[in-house]
């Protein structure tokens, strides 16, 4: 069920405004400013812990969570600051969190692995892998009892792909007809550990084995060609015509972790060269260009998304770390900590 | 009032869930043939329909045998505006799960900052006792009591199941509720009309003043035979069940030790880590003053349970070693029981 993809200037693209289109643009923009500012600050102490960075694979994060709408909601996995920046969450707060700040979108009980956005529809991270998939379909449940549009989607990657409790719920959201969308963001590497090597066959047509629509999209660092793909899952499912796997192929241009530092080198020298060479950024930069923005205006574009970066770190900054007090609320709704 | 089972309570306590929030919906395996009587309208699985009749499938649904789809499903459904109660059938089949429990419904609401709420029921029954051999039998609640951010109950009265079922669907909280299955034929006067038991309120089911009794499950009813046993012989014995062990009713047990300065720690779970060693814990860290004797616990040994009832009927305290053991504190019968001894952890 793979192939069919819309080729670049496809007409289906041209659907979209201008407009959306620098949206799209400014979101990844954001996800690689904000990304690579968090790296630099984990390597001088100023984020503790560490954190995986979704650079590289910014198309692929952006065409899922613009084709959703604002009610809708989703899940992501370890590798996830993009996912709620894409679905339009303020970066103040998430780069408040990463630094553990009161102000941190989960007031600093979460971190870089446990980011949550209710107010965007992000019901949060999970650090471990594979594990909010089912969680993604019970809110596309909730949606279906609710007699609601919306529509659930899971983000999980391509070593996620590979674990149980994806096929329990691609199997029970397809007997009960849900509005979710499975995304698998395979960008190759589960850690040290190239896919091929660990996963039989392909992974988009394990969806046949379900009943359901199983899309690979070869061309993951094409904004438009992901947000073509998820656009026609997002609206099956939101029809009533049940959930939809989608593999998209990227790649991350960054370590696993920052700071990761592996005795082999289990990536090809040149593979990654080859990458950058059609980064979604440079890419859809290009395009924007081939339907009349002017230079000047991405160049400004770019230049705003870097001040709201600044103003992220600043608002971190300026922000107090959280009274110890607070590590003992929020376990319950109704009941104090016994000591 | 009417006659109630065990069973049938937690059925009435469902059906007027249902009926009171359309966001309450049930799911699990078998759930739609009212295979375990839960189900249903009446008081047999016969007498007046069932939920798939009276609510609809997309209120009640059955599911595929995959725990941790299930589980997580309901986190994510409680955490966007339904109250699942999830039917997990047997008490072991929660490991399946485990990942699910322990990582999502546990911790996201912490860990998100409080943005979530998680308000769902897990329901599973404890098959032990029945001869159901290792892997049906388990008695679990201690696990999940050593995870911050679950609620847990375990009714040993068809009263009891009934009201704190219904404070469980009302909570915001997940609740995990272990039903004894040796329980379910036990039969009580309850009311018809809608009640709810708070979580965190212990009964105090014989009041006494020579020793304390702190039992769980179906250990409540053997510790009250016990206790009647000894009534005979000049003992008063005073029976706590704490029904909600997470959160723990600490006054209502630290209060009775202290009037009576003896406590026995009853349940059917394992010894290594239980409710019982948590109770006489926190009895010693509070009221060691008030103590007279030391402290003896009846449990499940720290061993598998065997499938063959001449092997696997001395496992669970019952009234003979809870009578034993509240006659050792009470300083009736000062060394251990030959029966006592067999079950020692060496």
């Amino acid at each position: 069920m793979t192939g069919d993809q819309p080729e670049k200037g496809d007409l289906r693209m041209e659907d979209l405004s201008t407009e959306t289109k620098l949206e799209m643009q400014r979101r990844m923009l954001r996800i690689r400013a904000f990304d690579e500012r968090a790296s630099k600050m984990v390597k001088r102490g100023h984020i503790p812990g560490t954190v995986h960075t979704s650079i590289g694979q910014e198309a692929q994060v952006v065409g899922a969570t613009m084709a959703l709408r604002d009610g809708d909601y989703m899940t992501g996995n370890h590798r996830s600051h993009g996912h709620p920046i894409g679905k339009g969450s303020p970066l103040g707060p998430l780069m408040a969190e990463l630094v553990g700040k009161a102000t941190g979108v989960c007031k600093g009980k979460g971190g870089s692995l446990h980011l949550a956005d209710f107010s965007v529809g992000s019901l949060g991270e999970s650090g471990i892998v594979g594990s909010s998939i089912p969680i993604a379909m019970g809110a596309a449940l909730s949606a279906s009892v609710r007699g609601s549009d919306q529509v659930a989607l899971a983000f999980f990657g391509d070593g996620a792909a590979n674990q149980g409790v994806l096929y329990e719920s691609m199997n029970l959201s397809g007997v009960w007809k849900l509005p979710v969308v499975f995304l698998c963001e395979n960008n190759q590497y589960a850690l040290s550990t190239p896919a091929h090597t660990v996963t039989s066959g392909v992974i988009a047509e394990r969806a046949a084995g379900f009943g359901m629509p199983g899309v690979r999209v070869e061309e993951g660092q094409d904004v438009l060609a992901v947000h073509a793909a998820v656009s026609e899952a997002a609206a099956l499912a939101r029809s009533g015509g049940g959930p939809s796997l989608v593999e998209v192929v990227t790649y991350r241009y960054n370590e696993h972790s920052e700071g990761l530092r592996l005795g082999t080198d289990y990536r090809p020298a040149d593979e990654r060269e080859a990458w950058l060479k059609k980064d979604p950024i440079l890419l859809f930069r290009e395009h924007l260009e081939g339907i009349g923005v002017s230079p000047a205006d991405l160049d400004a574009l770019e230049a705003e998304v870097l001040q709201e970066v600044d103003d992220a770190v600043a608002f971190t900054d300026a922000s107090p770390f959280p009274d110890p007090s607070v590590a003992f609320d929020d376990l319950y709704t109704d009941t104090e900590y016994a000591a | 009032m009417t006659v109630m089972s065990y069973l049938g309570a937690i059925g009435a306590a469902q059906r007027e869930a249902m009926d009171a929030d359309e966001r309450v919906i049930i799911f699990g395996e078998d759930v739609e043939a009212n295979v375990y009587g839960t189900t249903g309208g009446g008081k047999t699985r016969t007498d007046k329909g069932d939920f798939v009749q009276m609510y609809g499938r997309n209120r009640i649904r059955n599911t595929p045998i995959s725990e941790e789809s299930m589980v997580g499903a309901a986190a994510g459904a409680a955490m966007t505006g339904l109250r699942p109660i999830v039917d997990l059938s047997y008490s072991s089949f929660l490991y399946m799960a485990m990942d699910q429990f322990v990582n999502q419904v546990a911790k996201n609401r912490y860990m998100f900052g409080g943005q979530a709420s998680m308000p769902v029921v897990f329901r599973s029954a404890m098959f032990y006792g029945l001869n159901t051999g290792a892997h049906h039998s388990d008695r679990p609640y201690p696990m999940f009591m050593n995870v911050p951010g679950l609620k847990i109950i375990a009714p040993a009265t068809p009263a009891d199941a009934k009201g704190l079922l219904r404070s469980a669907i009302d909570s915001d909280d997940p609740v995990l509720t272990f039903e004894a299955c040796i329980l379910w034929g036990a039969k009580e006067d309850v009311s018809e009309d809608e009640f709810w038991i708070p979580l965190g309120q212990a009964r105090v089911a014989r009041e006494g003043t020579d020793v304390t009794v702190v039992a769980v499950s179906s250990s409540v009813p053997e510790s009250l035979a016990a206790a009647e046993e000894l009534a005979a012989e000049g003992l008063s014995v005073e029976v706590i069940d704490p029904r909600t062990l997470v959160p723990l009713d600490r006054d209502a047990i630290l209060r009775s030790v202290a009037k009576t300065g003896r406590l026995v720690v009853a349940e059917p779970a394992h010894r290594t880590c239980g409710a019982a060693a948590e109770i006489s814990a926190l009895v010693s860290e509070e009221v060691f003053d008030a103590l007279k004797a030391p402290i003896v616990r009846v449990t499940a040994p720290d061993m598998q349970i065997p499938f063959s009832p001449a092997l696997e009927k001395q496992m669970y305290p019952n009234r003979t070693t809870i009578g034993a053991a509240i006659r050792r504190v009470a300083g009736f019968a000062p060394a251990p029981t030959e029966a006592e001894l067999a079950l020692a952890p060496r």
